[in-house]
């Protein structure tokens, strides 16, 4: 069996004397669209936090072969590790071209970056146009847009996605959801998203993690989750 | 009664006030500089402003020229505010705002006390930096010193503005002090940024204070206090979080301190600090903002 491209085993995590997660264990393969569920603070974007190294965690983390425990962001992002975060890091007085140059902050190939620039607004033609404005004024789902669009800038070997829909139409949602897709069928590209709303999270993903207190309650392929009926009538509400 | 006004007069009173006034913008572009990535206004700028002028003082002593000691005072700032930041300022960086606040008081008073106790106290100057002599532009006499000041500190203000606008490095310590998560999560090491910030705006202070002194028969460790005064006055004038509104900002309370000294007879010289405390209380009365600051858009 190959190794995982991301793994986490018995993952705690706590803010203050506040424990978040209770011995998380997932894993991400290479080219792999992974969900994981839940409540609100069932621990979905802790988890996320807890790779990254936004959040005191404990347990084992292993990306890529590496074990990063211990890792802080910054190392994260330098091993190809996107993290696209709550509210989806914008910054907002910084122009919207400003904003995909430091998605590319880490990587020293000049020319790879030139062309990784042509090949994102390809996928993202607006953001051409738009590329002088302050990225304060795009309005929520472009600014989610230009947050993935960053995170690919990295050339990452893996996005965390947190919640892309929050507070977006569905249309929007549905049409970043179609672009994750695209990215994952013709670019290989391995994500971990976070999403409450479970439909779209289902149709998006291959296989799926359900949280509950900071616990895996449920996890399996996609398909079986979406059938099984305690997940359906807690999280899909049929 | 006819009375002919004085134009020559203006335009040369005007000249010192955008010359003091430039001095006082290194400055407040260093408050700025901070304000911005910190959060807070550095009370010890001017301190370390005075400390860096007493080193160029002692390599002027030591035989240097002036401009071989202001490049190496610059660069000599620049690694003592990196280390400022990184010793004091980086055990209190997630503390509270008023915490910060007091830790650069005490970094004040510790800069002077410093000062005082490696310098004893002696009358001393440095030299002109610019020949003193007048130069004439259009009828008008000009002294050199005054356009070498102006020019001098557009110049390191210009530099500065380069360095965050066009470079890589300059971008990241923008983005840090917008968004220090997200920057992190892009890579960018927003500690060393914030240190960075510091370097830079000590370097600026070394500008300030090294076109202050020679200005001056003779200066003492209280030297910057009232450049502080100003340079703080301007930059609230033009806008804490804005460099740009900082430069403006100081070079109008500059020439507007200069013209009403002039000709404001019950003002003169003695009252000139009076009038910036004037322009601090107006402005944070009608415009808290200033000329260009604006209120960030942050989502909540």
């Amino acid at each position: 069996m190959p190794e995982a491209l991301l793994e986490l085993q018995e993952v705690e995590a706590r803010y203050g004397p506040l424990v978040a997660l209770h011995g998380i264990s997932l894993k991400v393969d290479e080219g792999e669209v992974v969900a994981v569920l839940g409540a609100n603070g069932a621990g979905k974007t802790t988890t996320l936090r807890a790779v990254s190294g936004m959040v005191r965690r404990s347990g084992e983390i292993v990306f890529a072969g590496k074990r990063i425990s211990r890792s802080s962001p910054e190392a994260l992002a330098r091993l190809g590790v996107a993290h696209v975060p709550e509210g989806r890091g914008t910054l907002t007085d910084l122009s919207v071209r400003e904003n995909l140059r430091l998605g590319a902050y880490v990587r020293r190939d000049r020319a790879g970056v030139r062309e990784d620039e042509q090949r994102i607004l390809g996928y993202f033609p607006w953001l051409e146009q738009r590329a002088g404005q302050r990225a304060g004024t795009l309005s929520g789902g472009e600014q989610q847009m230009l947050a993935l669009a960053r995170a690919l800038m990295l050339r990452p070997r893996l996005v965390l996605l947190d919640e892309p829909s929050l507070g977006l139409a569905p249309m929007v949602t549905a049409e970043i959801f179609r672009i994750v897709g695209e990215l994952n069928e013709k670019e290989g590209l391995a994500v971990l998203v976070v999403e409450q709303n479970a439909a779209l999270a289902f149709e998006a993903s291959s296989r799926a993690y359900v949280l509950e207190a900071g616990k895996v309650a449920v996890e399996g392929s996609s398909d079986e989750l979406r059938r099984n009926e305690s997940v359906r009538r807690s999280y899909l509400g049929y | 009664m006819i009375f002919a006004f004085d134009w020559t007069q203006l335009a040369q009173q005007i000249v010192i006030g955008l010359a003091s006034g430039g001095v006082w913008a290194t400055l407040a572009v260093a408050l700025v500089l901070i304000y911005r990535s910190t959060g807070v206004v550095n009370f010890a700028q001017g301190e370390m402003a005075m400390f860096s002028t007493f080193i160029a003082w002692s390599l002027v002593n030591h035989g240097l020229s002036y401009w071989a000691a202001f490049f190496l005072t610059v660069a000599i700032s620049f690694v003592a505010g990196v280390a400022v930041e990184r010793v004091v300022i980086r055990p209190v960086e997630s503390a509270p705002v008023l915490t910060v606040v007091i830790v650069t008081l005490g970094l004040f008073f510790l800069v002077n006390g410093a000062a005082r106790w490696i310098w004893t106290p002696e009358v001393r100057s440095l030299p002109n930096a610019f020949s003193t002599r007048p130069i004439d532009v259009g009828g008008v006499a000009f002294s050199i010193q005054d356009l070498g000041n102006i020019a001098v500190s557009l110049a390191a203000v210009g530099l500065l503005w380069v360095f965050y606008r066009f470079t890589k490095l300059g971008l990241a310590s923008r983005a840090a002090a917008v968004n220090p998560e997200a920057s992190r999560l892009l890579g960018v090491r927003v500690s060393w940024m914030l240190a960075l910030g510091w370097g830079l705006a000590a370097a600026m202070g070394a500008v300030s204070g090294m076109l202050t002194a020679p200005a001056l028969a003779s200066f003492d460790q209280n030297l910057m206090q009232p450049v502080l005064l100003y340079a703080f006055a301007g930059a609230v004038l033009g806008g804490i979080d804005s460099p740009l509104g900082a430069v403006v900002g100081t070079m109008l309370l500059g020439v507007l301190v200069n013209l009403v000294g002039t000709y404001v007879d019950w003002v003169g010289t003695e009252l000139q600090l009076p009038v910036a405390l004037a322009v601090i209380l107006g402005v944070l009365l009608i415009k808290p903002t200033g000329l260009f600051g604006r209120e960030s858009v942050r989502r909540v």
